[in-house]
């Protein structure tokens, strides 16, 4: 069995969910100054308007997604720069930098993993008319939290 | 120590804002702010531009951090210019390569405006 294998199948039985929720809620509360709940997924429909992504590599293989609609994209943007956001591609910049900060401390907070595990820089998608397949199926993570009243979906999904 | 001429190196512009804003916060006056969106770019904007504190990420593309923190050591101009790592990158390793190859200080993202005055501010002669 390889590393990465490992670590994705030990995934849910470690219960990951609340590193990952706490690896989110930091990141909104530092970078934002928003304290943000998670919520069950099954409450809100999935908006994936921009999508943007961060692979992991090493012991740790697969990609960790952030979607939300436009107008909360802008709302980010807002909270992370003040009165210069405004244009789409500063929202979609600033979802990117979030996903790539959310993907980094959870990686940094599983013991083991941080040293042998890196990270691709992060790309988003506009619009959502898109699917998305995994070539290497594994198992998932996911979660929604409410940033000021608007879900936002993060997704780990891993690679056996 | 007068305004401060700082080069921040990061592929997002919205980070690069919010490092210069956090710069501001932690009280350094800023005469001017040299931006790069990678190492490459980075190397280039020093040829022209003298700075007194370097704050560069790791994971960008065409040149990473880690890679232009060593070129930086080959640049006559940025010889002693103080070296502030920003990253993701949390792992031991990454601390040890940066500040191997020459980086003064490093600090993972994400970071308060108080951090950023920790780790700069004693690079600059003042104190925190």
């Amino acid at each position: 069995m390889s590393a990465a294998g490992g670590l994705a199948e030990r995934s849910h039985e470690e219960n990951w969910l609340p590193i990952l929720e706490l690896a989110i809620q930091e990141v909104f509360e530092i970078m934002l100054g928003s304290k943000v709940k998670t919520v069950a997924p099954s409450e809100h429909a999935a908006n994936t308007e921009f999508t943007a992504m961060v692979g992991l590599a090493g012991a740790l293989c697969g990609i960790l997604t952030v979607c939300c609609d436009g107008k909360t994209a802008c709302q980010i943007a807002t909270r992370m720069l003040g009165d210069a956001a405004g244009s789409e591609e500063q929202a979609a910049d600033a979802l990117g930098e979030i996903c790539n900060m959310i993907t980094g401390n959870f990686k940094n907070k599983l013991a083991g993993t941080d040293e042998q595990c890196m990270l691709s820089v992060p790309s988003v998608i506009s619009g959502g008319k898109y699917s998305f397949r995994s070539l290497a199926e594994g198992g998932s993570i996911e979660t929604v939290l409410l940033f000021e009243g608007a879900p936002v979906f993060v997704r780990l999904k891993l690679h056996r | 120590m007068d305004k401060v001429r700082a080069l921040i190196v990061d592929d997002s512009s919205v980070m690069r804002k919010i490092v210069e804003r956090s710069l501001r916060q932690a009280g350094i006056e800023l005469e001017k702010v040299v931006e790069a969106a990678n190492g490459a770019e980075a190397l280039i904007a020093l040829q022209s531009n003298g700075v007194d504190v370097i704050l560069c990420d790791i994971n960008m593309p065409v040149m990473d951090g880690l890679e232009f923190v060593r070129q930086v050591a080959t640049v006559e101009s940025a010889k002693g210019v103080p070296i502030v790592m920003i990253t993701t990158e949390g792992s031991e390793s990454h601390v040890v390569q940066a500040l191997s190859a020459g980086a003064r200080g490093y600090i993972r993202k994400p970071f308060t405006p108080d951090q950023v005055k920790e780790h700069v501010l004693p690079l600059l002669g003042k104190k925190p």
